[in-house]
């Protein structure tokens, strides 16, 4: 029991130090020794996120930290989620999300730092990169059944994209399928329920907060 | 007499120098650069160098660079909408600029943002032709009451209307450069005209790292062929878009400029470039891009320096702030950048008026930067032997009672050693309370009233107006609109 314990403190410290290549080691050798990856990934590497948002919300860690623990998290989930019961991963899917940076804009900064805290919490993210043409996040979205479309935007010019994608929504009858994020520099909480959009995130963690609040469509949280 | 000293500030050694560039060149040669413009594929394909038509990634070799950096021009000179100023861009010379292109403006009335429309481009074309310390005009504003697509030949159409200065700009699509350059060549009667006497300078960015998109390669090539002088605006982000260390950031900084270089010198042998970017240390808590950085600064001294050491007229965006409001941060971070951009002797300096990262743009703002250019060119302009001996003969039978402000050579020189701002206060702390206790802000508003009730000088004359308003009309048909706003 206490070996198991020192494994699980291992597990969390790797990922609050973005430790990428321990939390993948530790993972497998976790796999190997017949651990429930259920219990590895709520007592070991969980406990490790949250420390690391804790320490971001505090002012101690930037983004480099943040982002490498999330990293971490994201690699911890691809070896442990094939060993999980169908019931488990389930469990452990806060959703599907399809992310990109909205039509005539390469700016993806801001966009990959909410995927990487997205899939770190959980979500199942398609990220579709930056310039992504409207029609692709629509089609995506229909392939995997997202739960969720989350447009990023840094110019006020291709802000006006986010508009056009609910719009597009509506006139194809798809837009109570998918709930919309926005986000951006130029974005805020006024211009998202002008243009009906579900909500607007100032930040990474913001966004994932909402995500999570609006949660998937099948109602687990 | 002795000769007077140019104040220089230089971050880097000799032999730093050499190690960037030669980083830079290696980086080239076996990592490359993506192309995405076809045209600038098969110029380097002709050029001899390898280009992979799937990840187009093109490799281009030291000869080239070196061939591509002999070709082009020490200087680049532009000439004002007469044609008969003549401003040289090279050297250690410095010539300040509004920073562009901003998609808000601070309205003053208010102290909040908001869209700018045709009036707020036109009330700072104007403002900018009034700053005497601001020598080029920049198509700084978007106007949010024209459609998109012809924001960018909007901006410049109003810019050559109410400012005769030469103007930096850039385009927005790959089309707009067909409109933008006939309202240039319009001024100056003909292409070939327009060839000899430029009067525009187009920014071009690549996008970091390593990449020069379809719209700004075709720019570069475009104004090669024109003769139009490209601004090579490479914008590393520390950490994020390149590497962290500042050494690490002028490595892909110098890579992603020469690589613009030797395009536009394939498009065009002798084809004007300016060494520009903007780069910033970007900040690992809030995710942002601070211009007003002291290391942003930092490292846009170093890459000019190496730009300098490679022969080439240089440009960055100084003198801004990232500021929300005309405030004491504003004040800081413009004056201290514009002092270090002159002192860098950085030929062209983009910033002047705008806060907020580069997305706003003061009217205010602009005129108080205007006193700092002012400052900054007092400065360069150094101490200055004037007479022989220097004092000794003023103090000849110098008495308790003699006077400095009544001699001769007082009234002589106090004008030419001495400046006197505007709007910086200098009054008694009583002059300051009896006249309002105004900040410097208000100061500068009161000045921008003034000058927008007076009549604008240099306006375009008739015929040039309708000529740009035809060609403008007609941009806007194109692209499916039938109206353009009223513009007095």
């Amino acid at each position: 029991m206490e070996s198991k314990d020192r494994l699980f403190n291992s597990m969390a410290e790797a990922v609050v130090t973005g430790n990428k290549e321990a939390a993948e080691t530790l993972a497998k050798r976790a796999l190997s020794e017949k651990f429930d990856p259920n219990e590895v990934i709520e007592k070991g590497y969980i406990p490790g996120i949250q420390k690391a948002g804790i320490l971001w919300e505090k002012g101690e860690y930037f983004l480099p930290e943040l982002i490498s623990s999330a990293e971490c998290m994201k690699a911890v989930m691809a070896v442990l989620k094939p060993a999980l019961k169908a019931s488990q991963a389930e469990h452990f899917s806060r959703g599907k999300v399809v992310i990109g940076t909205i039509q005539g804009d390469i700016h993806d900064i801001g966009k990959n730092l909410v995927a990487s805290m997205l899939s770190a919490n959980g979500f199942d993210v398609v990220d579709l990169g930056a310039d992504v043409k409207l029609e692709r996040f629509i089609d995506k979205a229909r392939e995997m059944d997202a739960d969720l479309i989350c447009l990023s935007a840094l110019l006020t010019t291709t802000m006006l994209n986010q508009r056009r994608l609910i719009e597009m929504l509506k006139e194809r009858g798809l837009r109570q399928q998918f709930k919309v994020l926005v986000g951006g520099a130029p974005v805020n909480k006024r211009w998202a329920s002008d243009i009906g959009a579900d909500g607007y995130g100032e930040n990474a963690l913001e966004a994932v907060r909402l995500a999570k609040e609006i949660g998937p469509k099948r109602g687990l949280a | 007499m002795i000769r007077t000293t140019r104040p220089k500030v230089e971050l880097l050694s000799r032999s730093f120098i050499e190690k960037i560039v030669d980083e830079a060149f290696l980086l080239l040669e076996r990592h490359g650069v993506f192309v995405e413009n076809a045209e600038a594929r098969s110029l380097f394909k002709e050029a001899g160098m390898p280009v992979d038509e799937t990840s187009l990634r093109v490799l281009i070799n030291r000869k080239l660079i070196e061939d591509s950096l002999a070709s082009t021009p020490l200087t680049v000179k532009l000439y004002d909408r007469a044609g008969s100023k003549e401003f040289v861009v090279g050297h250690d010379n410095v010539h300040f600029d509004p920073g562009s292109a901003a998609v808000k403006i601070l309205d003053h009335s208010t102290q909040q943002e908001r869209k700018p429309e045709t009036a707020d481009l036109v009330r700072l074309a104007r403002l900018t032709e009034s700053c005497e310390h601001i020598h080029f005009q920049s198509t700084a504003l978007v106007s949010s009451d024209v459609p998109e697509i012809i924001a960018d030949s909007y901006r410049l159409y109003l810019g050559l209307q109410f400012s005769s200065k030469p103007v930096v700009t850039g385009t927005f699509r790959t089309e707009g450069f067909r409109p933008m350059f006939e309202m240039l060549a319009a001024v100056r009667g003909g292409d070939e005209e327009l060839r000899r006497k430029p009067l525009a300078i187009f920014d071009a960015c690549p996008s970091p790292p390593l990449k020069w998109s379809n719209l700004t390669t075709q720019s570069l090539i475009d104004c090669a062929r024109a003769g139009i002088p490209s601004e090579l605006i490479s914008m590393g982000l520390t950490g994020a878009t390149s590497p962290v260390t500042i050494a690490g950031t002028l490595v892909q900084h110098v890579a992603e400029n020469l690589a613009g270089l030797v395009i536009c010198q394939l498009a065009q042998h002798g084809a004007p470039v300016i060494f520009g970017g903007s780069p910033a240390s970007f900040d690992m808590r809030k995710g942002t891009t601070p211009m007003g950085a002291i290391e942003t600064m930092m490292i846009d001294m170093a890459y000019t320096q190496i730009g300098k050491y490679l022969k080439l007229p240089t440009h960055a965006y100084m003198g801004l702030s990232d500021a929300k409001i005309d405030d004491a941060q504003a004040g800081l971070e413009s004056g201290m950048g514009a002092t270090l951009a002159a002192l860098a002797g950085i030929n062209v300096i983009s910033g002047a008026g705008m806060l907020n990262f580069e997305s706003t743009q003061s009217l205010e703002k602009l005129l108080v930067d205007n006193e700092i250019c002012g400052m900054a060119y007092r400065l360069i302009e150094g101490i200055a032997q004037r007479e022989d001996p220097l004092a000794l003969r003023l103090f000849e039978g110098f008495k308790p009672e003699t006077q400095f402000m009544t001699m001769p050579h007082t009234r002589k020189w106090y004008r030419l050693e001495h400046t006197f701002p505007r709007l910086a206060d200098r009054d008694t702390y009583d002059a300051w309370v009896s006249q309002g206790r105004k900040s410097m802000d208000d100061r500068a508003h009161d000045r921008v009233e003034q000058i927008l009730d007076e009549t604008p000088p240099n306006l375009a004359d008739e015929t040039l107006r309708k000529e740009l308003e035809r060609i403008m009309r007609r941009d806007a048909k194109n692209n499916g609109f039938d109206r353009l706003p009223d513009i007095l």
